[in-house]
């Protein structure tokens, strides 16, 4: 299984961090998975112009063909104006409207303020269901006060998070099996 | 429509299209050589010409996984190798050329097939051709509707005087050689939603709509908002031409047909989309509701028979080569054209 980290911001270093621990977490645990981790901070990529994904060039095409090759994203975002970062949603816009189609996408979302909770809800995942994403529903939520010099202190949280890497891998192994299971049905 | 050389007596015309896609085999996983490609394309002309369909068309797309950038030069040996089948493009990115090259193009064309070339003018759903050959994609809309409108002027007039800003102007200017009849059919090329066939309609051209695939009912809208454009700007619905164009593959029976253009399907659009077709959207696509031309002969005839009645088109064209589809299977596709479908096409849409 290919899984791709997606850390969506370029400001700041929870959501990073947060990230981490969640990558950490799946290689322990499933050491067979193929692990990438895409952090929009250590990328130059371009807006969106209307090419498509793999007519760029650069760091524009690794992001866009490494998230367009995987089997899971886990998609880590901070919350910017009671929204994604720009960085994220032009993520989003390189790519083609069915891009997620057959993938399985989870979120983790960092933030100032317990306010910013149903973020997520009202703005990540409209857009994931509408490229066709296998969402794992449950996301895990994390605020300023989880972390401390670049750790997570608060147990909950990293309870959470290996639930949500689980979620993520079993998910992705079950969408495949019951594809699989329809398609061969086909005939064709 | 006998400016368009249409005849509806005869019934719907039945044409085929290429765009030219090179992409390899899914079968073999190899590809065949651009040489080789282009000339089965010429060898499929020469089939379909044989076999008595009515149109043979190629489209230019600059870009990789394409092979027919140089779409006119591929007609010219077409049109000396055909007999009585019409000569078209597929389109021609008309917003990246010269619309008095396109013209001077087309008119030869037309006198070497003695009268039988046709123009059709698109924007290019690919945008390969722009910053190869010079131009804007931010001018997408503008480059298109302008020479679109010299085009039509070119056709039209035997001298010209035009101004615009996309080329220079023209003043007094003849193009030569005229065409057979001193004018050439021009199509606009439609693809999507209804505002480029709302735009058609403004403009008095006859329409080609892609109707690639879904509910054919969803291509509906477009049909309609062409002729109530044409209406509304003092055209004849009944004197301007529609034409239709889908993917097309058929065998023997269904099953074989689903089998062996499925992973054609597939890989195309992996190809130039980025995405391949779903399995799931496959499976629906053998309905007759289903726009996308696909199942055994049977099944297509009842497909062109609803959207006939659906549309009320002059014209269907098949795009039978897409991602792949070698030329053995091509050949058989013309024939089952011939022999089953096209029989039975004509006797529906035939007036007498």
């Amino acid at each position: 299984m290919k899984l791709v980290g997606l850390s969506g911001s370029k400001v700041g270093s929870k959501t990073r961090t947060a990230m981490d621990y969640t990558l950490k977490s799946v290689s322990e645990k499933y050491p067979e998975a193929e692990i990438t981790l895409l952090d929009l901070a250590e990328f130059d990529v371009q807006f969106s112009d209307g090419r498509n994904y793999w007519e760029y060039d650069g760091d524009t095409k690794y992001v866009t063909e490494t998230i367009m090759g995987a089997d899971a994203i886990i998609i880590g975002t901070p919350v910017f104006q009671a929204s994604i970062p720009g960085t994220l949603k032009n993520i989003f816009d390189l790519l083609p409207v069915n891009a997620f189609r057959n993938k399985v996408v989870s979120m983790l979302v960092t933030a100032g303020t317990p306010k910013h909770y149903l973020m997520a809800e009202q703005q990540l995942k409209p857009i994931l269901a509408y490229m066709k994403a296998q969402i794992v529903q449950t996301y895990v939520f994390i605020e300023e006060k989880d972390f401390h010099r670049k750790e997570i202190t608060n147990d909950d949280v990293l309870f959470r998070i290996e639930r949500l890497v689980e979620d993520t891998v079993v998910l992705t192994d079950t969408y495949k099996r019951i594809r699989e299971a329809k398609e061969a049905e086909y005939d064709f | 429509m006998k400016q368009y050389r249409i005849d509806p007596s005869k019934g719907l015309e039945f044409g085929l299209y290429s765009i030219g896609d090179h992409t390899p085999n899914p079968f073999t996983g190899s590809r065949i050589s651009a040489e080789q490609r282009i000339h089965e394309l010429i060898e499929a002309s020469k089939l379909a010409d044989e076999e008595g369909l009515d149109v043979f068309a190629v489209g230019e797309s600059h870009q990789a996984y394409f092979t027919t950038q140089a779409h006119t030069v591929i007609l010219g040996a077409i049109a000396q190798a055909t007999k009585k089948i019409k000569i078209a493009s597929s389109a021609t990115v008309l917003s990246t050329s010269d619309p008095v090259r396109v013209y001077e193009d087309f008119a030869t064309l037309d006198l070497i097939s003695n009268g039988r070339a046709e123009i059709v003018a698109g924007r290019g759903s690919r945008v390969g051709a722009y910053s190869l050959l010079g131009y804007d994609v931010r001018d997408y809309e503008e480059l298109f509707e302008e020479k679109l409108e010299l085009l039509l002027k070119l056709n039209a007039e035997e001298k010209v005087t035009w101004e615009g800003q996309f080329r220079a102007p023209l003043e007094n200017a003849s193009i030569l050689p005229q065409p057979r009849d001193g004018h050439l059919p021009i199509w606009r090329a439609v693809g999507g939603p209804p505002g480029s066939a709302i735009k058609a309609g403004y403009a008095g051209v006859p329409m080609m709509l892609t109707t690639l695939g879904g509910p054919a009912i969803n291509f509906k809208g477009s049909v309609d908002a062409y002729r109530e454009a044409l209406e509304q700007n003092g055209f004849d619905p009944a004197e301007l031409p529609i034409a239709t164009t889908s993917l097309f593959y058929t065998a023997e029976n269904s099953q074989d047909a689903l089998r062996e253009y499925y992973p054609h399907l597939n890989l195309g659009m992996q190809a130039l989309r980025g995405g391949g077709y779903p399995k799931q959207q496959f499976a629906q696509a053998t309905d007759y509701r289903d726009a996308l031309m696909i199942g055994s002969p049977q099944q297509i005839i009842e497909k062109m028979h609803y959207q006939y009645e659906l549309y009320g088109q002059q014209r269907f064209m098949a795009q039978i080569d897409f991602g792949g589809v070698p030329f053995d299977k091509i050949a058989k596709n013309i024939e089952l054209i011939a022999t089953d479908i096209l029989p039975a096409v004509r006797k529906f849409t035939a007036r007498n």
